[in-house]
């Protein structure tokens, strides 16, 4: 017979159970219980500054490693904190559970101080949720959580537990079974489909992959690099798929969408064959969907049957794991591959030369000047000392389009951004997140000085817990995305996006107690990144960069992919006097 | 809440919704009449089927199925109609669950436009109050539950935990 304990106590173990060694959260009146038993417990808290940024934190931590990450928050206020990082990782299918503190039983309905209804309110924004009013339940509920958070296509599950739960007594009983009848998790995928996708793979003349966050989630990297070995097909990834395929690797082509480049808009454009892989059909990738890949086929592989025709209706819809999927299908093409077909070859031959030479008309390139930063040059650097390893969390802006255009990534999981939701203020507490998941990796916080201010409290976080993360502002002034659709669609009318009055980078940081610097010449750039790269500690370095840069090729709301705006308007000649 | 918040957060009207318990105390079955296109009918299905605790969701718009509605009118009627707001009630199947000096109260059951029927008929006799059940409908297929059976857990799994610092 275990030992008699508490509810708090038991919800700990269940979390040691399930292999949480950290979680990110925020103390309150009704989670006392809960940080009391923590005080003598071995699972590791980190006290972020705002418990939105638990939740990002735990995303960090999710999206580094594909464990599902665990933040923690009191009732009211806090649980409505968390519900921005809640709706983040369902939009991005990221594993978090979070664990919130619920009034007791007895006084919920009852405008109880600090209580909201935390189960309402986030009803819409997790994959499930749950509330706790009975220790009985609790055990089963907290391992039922983990387990919907990290099966199926992933998602944020809450656990909101009232206050008599966590004070009452009790006896773990190892929960040895879950049995949710409703949750189907869909792995194998129709074999007659899978043989379908072989046959219309092998025949298309342009066919194109767009592999997204899915292969991600699924750890299906070595897969999809196996089907374009056996096939030789070109690769674009989504912003979420970022790393699916090597950005050395000669296949890979770069993003799509409303700031990809130009080879992979014009790509899926002219594919006759869109394989499409853990993508969900973005609007910020398929552009106007009437013009979207016209003369495509279809193939669509994804874990959760919702998303399949959701967009866009496939020709062969696979619902099931990719990673299966994929390793299925590559069998299939390697063991009975058709007859060689020189027409076909010629066909794809063609295809890449197209492809090819696209790439060569409008490389994404990074523009330098000898007088000011170029936000894109700060990419280049960036990419040149990361060497496609790093792991680089982004905020929500135009440097998250440059670093998407720019920087390369050899692997998955080195990519930690707001997708689906583009969440600002989300780069510096993901940084913490993810540095607590991989000590053992580099990791930058790339943050435009919008969304750094949104969460400079993090800066203590990083501080106390002396976190080596490097954070790099890309500071133009502006918050620059807002301010780029403003010149470009409201006539130049700028609006509310002027930030000025941004603090002194070295004493700020010194304030925190570590290094920064702010710099404002190319010059300066490189060494500035080596420095910072050098300090065994965390660092803040301010780059300021031309102020008016905008991202391009940006493809505007509601336009086709292929109408792509390539650069800024030409200034127009003054005639001389 | 979870179904009705579904379908407003995706922007589906919900027409009408039913919910009763079933010959298991534990389940509950819910008839829901939703005005989409029917292009999108099948995401409906398939993101009501996302939801964990809904067991099965189906499509009933072309399945061979039988869909009733109750309606209960109450009708004041002078005394002179009396007998033909009876006969009347009759043709549509009605019953007479309450009469006064006033009027009556009547129950109907039925395909829910034959009751749209019902109550222009009712209206022509006088001042009508009207309570519906909202169509409640069963599929006339014999469709098993496919029911997920349990999983192991990893905390099942794991033996002890490591000892405490």
């Amino acid at each position: 017979m275990s030992t008699l304990m508490n509810g708090a106590t038991m919800l700990l173990e269940c979390l040691v159970r399930e292999g949480v060694d950290c979680m990110f959260g925020y103390p309150g009146g009704v989670t006392l219980p809960l940080y009391d038993a923590l005080y003598e417990h071995h699972v590791r808290h980190v006290l972020v500054r705002h418990e939105e940024n638990a939740a990002f934190a735990a995303e960090g931590y999710a999206r580094a490693t594909g464990k599902t990450g665990v933040c923690c928050a009191t009732s009211g206020p806090g649980a409505t904190n968390l519900t921005t990082g809640l709706v983040d990782a369902m939009m991005d299918s990221i594993p978090i559970v979070a664990i919130t503190g619920q009034v007791s039983s007895k006084l919920i309905g009852s405008d109880a101080f600090q209580e909201a209804d935390t189960f309402g309110l986030t009803r819409p924004c997790t994959k499930h949720n749950f509330l706790v009013k009975r220790l009985e339940d609790l055990a089963q509920t907290v391992h039922e959580a983990f387990y919907i958070a990290s099966s199926g296509r992933p998602g944020p599950v809450l656990v909101d537990v009232t206050k008599d739960v966590l004070t009452g007594q009790g006896h773990y009983q190892p929960v040895t079974s879950i049995h949710l009848p409703g949750y189907k998790v869909f792995t194998e995928g129709h074999t007659g489909q899978i043989r379908r996708a072989a046959q219309m793979i092998q025949e298309a003349h342009r066919p194109l992959i767009y592999s997204g966050g899915g292969i991600v989630a699924a750890g299906a990297s070595a897969e999809l690099r196996r089907l374009v070995e056996l096939t030789d097909i070109p690769v674009v990834t989504t912003l979420m798929g970022l790393g699916t395929m090597p950005s050395s690797h000669p296949n890979f082509i770069s993003m799509p969408g409303m700031h990809g480049s130009y080879a992979a808009n014009l790509a899926m454009t002219n594919s006759d064959l869109l394989i499409a892989l853990g993508v969900r059909f973005d609007d910020r990738v398929t552009g106007r969907l009437a013009a979207f890949a016209p003369h495509a086929k279809v193939i669509h592989v994804d874990i959760d049957p919702a998303e399949v025709g959701k967009i866009r209706t496939p020709e062969v819809p696979i619902v099931g794991d990719v990673k299966r999927v994929l390793a299925k299908l590559n069998k299939l093409i390697e063991e009975s591959p058709l007859p060689a077909d020189e027409a076909r070859t010629a066909e794809r031959r063609a295809w890449w030369r197209q492809i090819r030479a696209w790439k060569e008309e409008h490389p994404l390139q990074a523009t330098t000047s000898d007088s000011e930063i170029k936000p894109q040059h700060l990419m280049a650097e960036l990419d040149r000392l990361s060497q496609g390893e790093a792991i680089i969390c982004s905020d929500v802006g135009q440097h998250q389009m440059w670093a998407a255009q720019l920087i390369r990534f050899n692997e998955p999981r080195l990519w930690i951004n707001s997708g689906g939701l583009g969440s600002m203020g989300f780069g510096l507490p993901a940084a913490v997140g993810a540095q607590f998941a991989r000590p053992d990796k580099l990791v930058f916080a790339l943050v435009g000085d919008g969304g750094f201010q949104m969460s400079i409290p993090e800066l203590g976080t990083i501080a106390s817990q002396a976190l080596p993360i490097k954070i790099i502002v890309m500071n133009n002034g502006y918050l620059g995305m807002v301010r780029q659709w403003q010149e470009l669609f409201y006539n130049n009318r700028l609006s509310a996006v002027t930030l000025d009055c941004f603090p002194d980078a070295e004493k700020l940081a010194g304030s925190y107690g570590f290094k920064g610097k702010t710099i404002e010449k190319p010059w300066e750039l490189a060494g500035a990144l080596e420095e910072a790269m050098r300090e065994p500690g965390p660092y803040l370095l301010n780059v300021k960069v031309t102020p008016f840069e905008c991202v391009y090729p940006m493809v505007p709301a509601g336009g086709a992919i292929q109408e792509m705006v390539l650069g800024p308007p030409q200034p127009v000649a003054v005639p001389a006097k | 809440m979870r179904v009705t918040g579904l379908l407003s957060q995706r922007g589906y009207n919900i027409e009408s919704l039913t919910v009763a318990r079933t010959l298991d105390p534990a389940l509950s079955c819910m008839t829901i009449v939703v005005d989409v296109d029917a292009t999108l009918r099948q995401q409906v299905i398939k993101q009501m089927n996302r939801l964990i605790n809904v067991l099965q969701a189906t499509d009933l718009t072309e399945a061979p199925s039988v869909v009733r509605e109750l309606i209960l009118v109450r009708i004041r009627t002078p005394l002179e109609s009396r007998t033909a707001v009876l006969k009347e009630a009759e043709i549509f199947g009605g019953r007479v669950v309450d009469s006064s000096t006033e009027g009556y109260a009547i129950e109907a059951t039925g395909d829910p436009e034959k009751l749209n029927e019902f109550v222009d008929v009712m209206r022509a006799y006088g001042e009508i109050d009207v309570t519906r059940s909202g169509p409640l409908a069963i599929a006339l297929e014999n469709k098993k539950l496919r029911l997920q059976p349990p999983v192991p857990t990893r905390a099942g799994l794991e033996l002890v935990p490591e000892p405490r610092q």
